[in-house]
């Protein structure tokens, strides 16, 4: 028995971190070899395409880049990764930062108050509106039984076409500019950038480029959803309601009151990934019609390639933001920067593929497992 | 064991249908519609609600529309659940583009197609052959149809020969060439006998002159391909022994298959033609604004057909009803002055709504009662105090339908049983 148990141990670990660990980074190559072959085709050098991509990178500047964009990439990843971890399909993060970032940058934008309790009134306000976007496909469900990505999908562009219309309407700023905008967030209600302590340790950063402090905010959320799920009651009941419904509601759990609260709960986080760009990102600190669109469906991604793992979603998030960071500037150097697009994409539809391959895998040797310890027994047993 | 006696034939009664079921129920809602619709441009002076001209337009943004819906039709009854198509129609209107600039307008339309079944054979690779959630799979489809489609276009449409016809790294050069366009003679044409009753005025019998005109009077050769497409759609699915197979890999794939279905194959085969039908969508769209390729043209006309999917309780007629409704509803807001209509379409759903709660009331049905009463209340809040309506309203109405819709009738909307669910061959499902 004791073997068994060690043996099992051991299975586990691989388990656990094979396919995690080696289905990214076979996907990472079979998304490399999708783009240089569609850069070939396209008459390109996929070799020097890439040295490219590689010399952007390898800058301060970029890392710095990579971290601050990553950083909402992967608030919002996590966001969306909670409402999967139980089954829950939240497609409507997108929605639920937008709205919760425009009713932020107008109160935000309108109380004077002091420096921390401002930015927490801001941060609060955000979040609020998230998780009340949220509730509704989470009422929806358990009421009256509508599947949530249905309706989240529906409640996105609900959500745009509202906040046009507060924004055009009522939240717009009267100065007589053109701008379809809010006002910009006082310094009171700004995160300070992190460019400070960096040169107190001396590490001083170069000129032009800032660390913003959302990252603190990331790092807080990333451990925050590690010990919800992970060493705590709710976070346990989460997991087995994702993997087993039918155990879950067996043992006691009610799945109404799960599914409600880890909807709310997403979309409170997901009211998070707007205070990046507005309380911390110099190019916005107020949501306008330029404000960044579409980060709830990146986090969509980045759950997935990061298998919802707190730790899986930070490498997806620097990744992605990687690809697009070092393609960027390639239509100047001559090669088509929707080359990362593609990769991204590859990336992502190999990733999820592999994953499910392994698992089913992993999934049959355990039953074929099970099957060849039990059979002894039962051969015992027989008269 | 005791044999029960065997129903005889008189036991078994079909109940007889009432005047107002079946086929006779969708013609009064017709015209309880279109009453409404007249009453609300009467009260709301808002001519152009049922002008010809409104409901041409809205034919026009019905038919990608409806040539999605039918695609996800195709997909979600064979079993796959297509959150993809908004990524099949991108990469048919980058491949409508490309060919239909090389080559013309029809060249076009196959061109959207081969695009469309290129997103659905790889949307099923993925759920079909390796068991992928769909969700997730038809999502990644989407994030990779924008990609391919703007990598396609920098490749194709940046070159001297593309610029030269005005392409450019987000639009394709000019399709030259147009589709045919057809008018009915006499009545939309010629005499223009409904266009002159249209111009009168008279309640209801010109509101339908209109709307009969728009439907019929310089009609676009993809709308009508698009009603044909539909109506085949619904034969090969219900009454050919083709549609049967598709549809029980969607119902049961486990008992198909012990009867000799191969779930995989029909499967496949569903996703090749749902991706080709949004790519022709696609195709279409492309031919409804400057007769070229734009980036991000679709603009969540995808999510709107799966909308009109499953608001149409994944049927070919009810989802030619609900593209009617959101194309409608696009329409008016497309339409000359359309701040008015689009009151009078507010006031229009109001009193729907009204008459719909009024008869769950007298269902005793509350909560649907509740629900209608207070959008009908918000729809009349709007009408009165808004004097200038926003587009961003019309936006929005075909989601808050949709919305509505299923969470009134989540109950009796009945999609394919196994929809969604990964079938490995020789699962008991």
């Amino acid at each position: 028995m004791v073997e068994a148990n060690e043996t099992g141990l051991l299975d586990r670990l691989a388990r656990r971190f094979g396919p995690n660990v080696i289905a990214p980074v076979f996907a990472g190559v079979v998304a490399i070899l999708v783009s240089s072959l569609a850069l070939l085709a396209g008459g390109y050098n996929p070799f020097k395409a890439f040295a490219e991509i590689g010399k952007v990178l390898w800058s301060v500047d970029s890392l710095v880049l990579i971290l601050n964009r990553g950083a909402w990439y992967y608030v919002a990843g996590v966001a969306v990764a909670i409402g999967f971890k139980m089954g829950l399909f939240n497609i409507g993060a997108d929605g639920q930062y937008r709205l919760g970032a425009l009713f932020a940058a107008y109160f935000g934008a309108k109380a004077d108050l002091p420096p921390v309790i401002h930015v927490t009134y801001i941060i609060l306000i955000a979040v609020f509106v998230g998780a009340m976007w949220a509730a509704i496909p989470g009422i929806l469900k358990v009421t009256r039984g509508v599947n949530e990505v249905i309706s989240t999908i529906m409640l996105n562009f609900i959500a745009t076409g509202i906040s046009a219309w507060l924004l055009g309407n009522y939240f717009r700023r009267e100065d007589g500019t053109l701008l379809t905008a809010t006002k910009v967030i006082p310094i009171s209600g700004r995160l300070p950038s992190l460019n400070r302590i960096f040169s107190a340790i001396g590490l001083g950063l170069p000129k032009g480029s800032v660390l913003q402090g959302y990252i603190v905010i990331a790092i807080l959320v990333g451990i925050g959803y590690y010990v919800l799920l992970f060493r705590s009651r709710f976070g346990f009941e989460l997991r087995v309601t994702g993997q087993n419904p039918a155990a879950a509601k067996a043992s006691g759990v009610k799945p109404k009151r799960m599914i409600l609260t880890t909807i709310i709960l997403s979309g409170a986080i997901a009211g998070l990934i707007g205070i990046g760009p507005l309380l911390s990102d110099s190019q916005h600190l107020r949501y306008s019609d330029q404000f960044p669109f579409t980060l709830g469906f990146t986090g969509l991604s980045l759950a997935l390639l990061g298998r919802n793992h707190p730790v899986g979603i930070a490498f997806a998030a620097i990744v992605w933001h990687a690809i697009e960071r070092g393609t960027q500037p390639l239509t100047s150097k001559g090669y088509p920067q929707e080359i990362g697009r593609i990769l991204q994409g590859a990336f992502l539809l190999t990733a999820v593929i592999v994953f499910e391959v392994m698992q089913r895998r992993a999934q049959r040797e355990a039953v074929r497992d099970a099957a060849t310890r039990a059979a002894p027994r039962l051969e015992g047993a027989a008269p | 064991m005791s044999v029960e006696a065997a129903p005889t034939t008189d036991q078994v009664r079909v109940p007889r249908m009432r005047w107002f079921e079946g086929r006779n129920l969708t013609i009064i809602l017709a015209v309880v519609a279109v009453s409404i619709i007249s009453l609300a441009r009467i009260i709301a002076d808002a001519d152009r609600m049922t002008a010809s001209t409104t409901i041409g337009t809205g034919l026009r943004l019905a038919v990608p529309i409806a040539l999605a819906a039918i695609g996800g039709l195709y997909a979600e009854r064979s079993g796959t659940v297509n959150i993809g198509l908004e990524g099949m129609m991108t990469m048919g209107t980058v491949m409508a583009g490309y060919a239909g600039w090389q080559w013309g307008p029809w060249a076009a339309l196959i061109g959207g197609i081969v695009g469309g079944v290129f997103g659905g054979l790889l949307l099923s690779l993925a759920t079909t052959t390796f068991g992928v959630n769909h969700i997730i799979a038809g999502f990644a489809i989407n994030i990779i149809g924008s990609g391919v489609a703007r990598f396609l276009a920098n490749i194709w449409f940046t070159t001297a020969e593309a610029k030269a016809g005005g392409g450019s790294i987000t639009s394709s050069p000019s399709i030259t060439g147009a589709l045919p366009r057809f008018s009915l003679p006499i009545l939309s044409d010629g005499p223009d006998l409904l266009g002159d009753l249209e111009h009168k005025g008279w309640f209801i019998v010109s509101d339908l002159a209109g709307v009969l005109k728009g439907l019929t009077s310089n009609v676009q050769f993809d709308s009508l391909l698009a009603l044909a497409l539909i109506l085949v759609s619904g034969y090969i699915l219900w009454r050919t022994p083709f549609g049967l197979r598709l549809r029980s890999a969607g119902e049961k794939p486990g008992a198909a298959e012990s009867l000799g279905v191969s779930v995989t194959l029909m499967r496949h085969v569903g996703m090749a033609i749902s991706g080709g039908f949004a790519g022709l969508g696609g195709a279409v769209i492309v031919f409804a604004g400057a007769d070229q390729y734009q980036q991000d043209q679709v603009a969540g006309r995808g999510f709107l057909g799966l909308a009109a999917l499953v608001i149409g309780n994944w049927m070919p007629a009810g989802i030619l009803a609900g593209s009617a409704v959101f194309g409608y509803a696009l329409g008016v807001a497309n339409s000359l002055d359309s701040g008015v209509s689009v009151r009078g379409l507010i006031l229009a759903v109001a009193i729907g709504l009204g008459l719909f709660a009024a008869r769950a009331l007298v269902r005793a049905r509350y909560i649907e009662v509740v629900i209608e009463t207070i959008i009908a209340g918000l729809a009349l809040w709007a009408y009165f105090k808004v004097t200038e309506v926003n587009n961003q309203f019309v936006y929005i109405t075909p989601y808050v339908v949709t919305l509505v819709v299923v969470t009134l009738f989540a109950q009796r909307l009945r999609p394919p049983a196994a929809e969604g669910i990964p079938y490995l061959k020789g699962q008991s499902l």
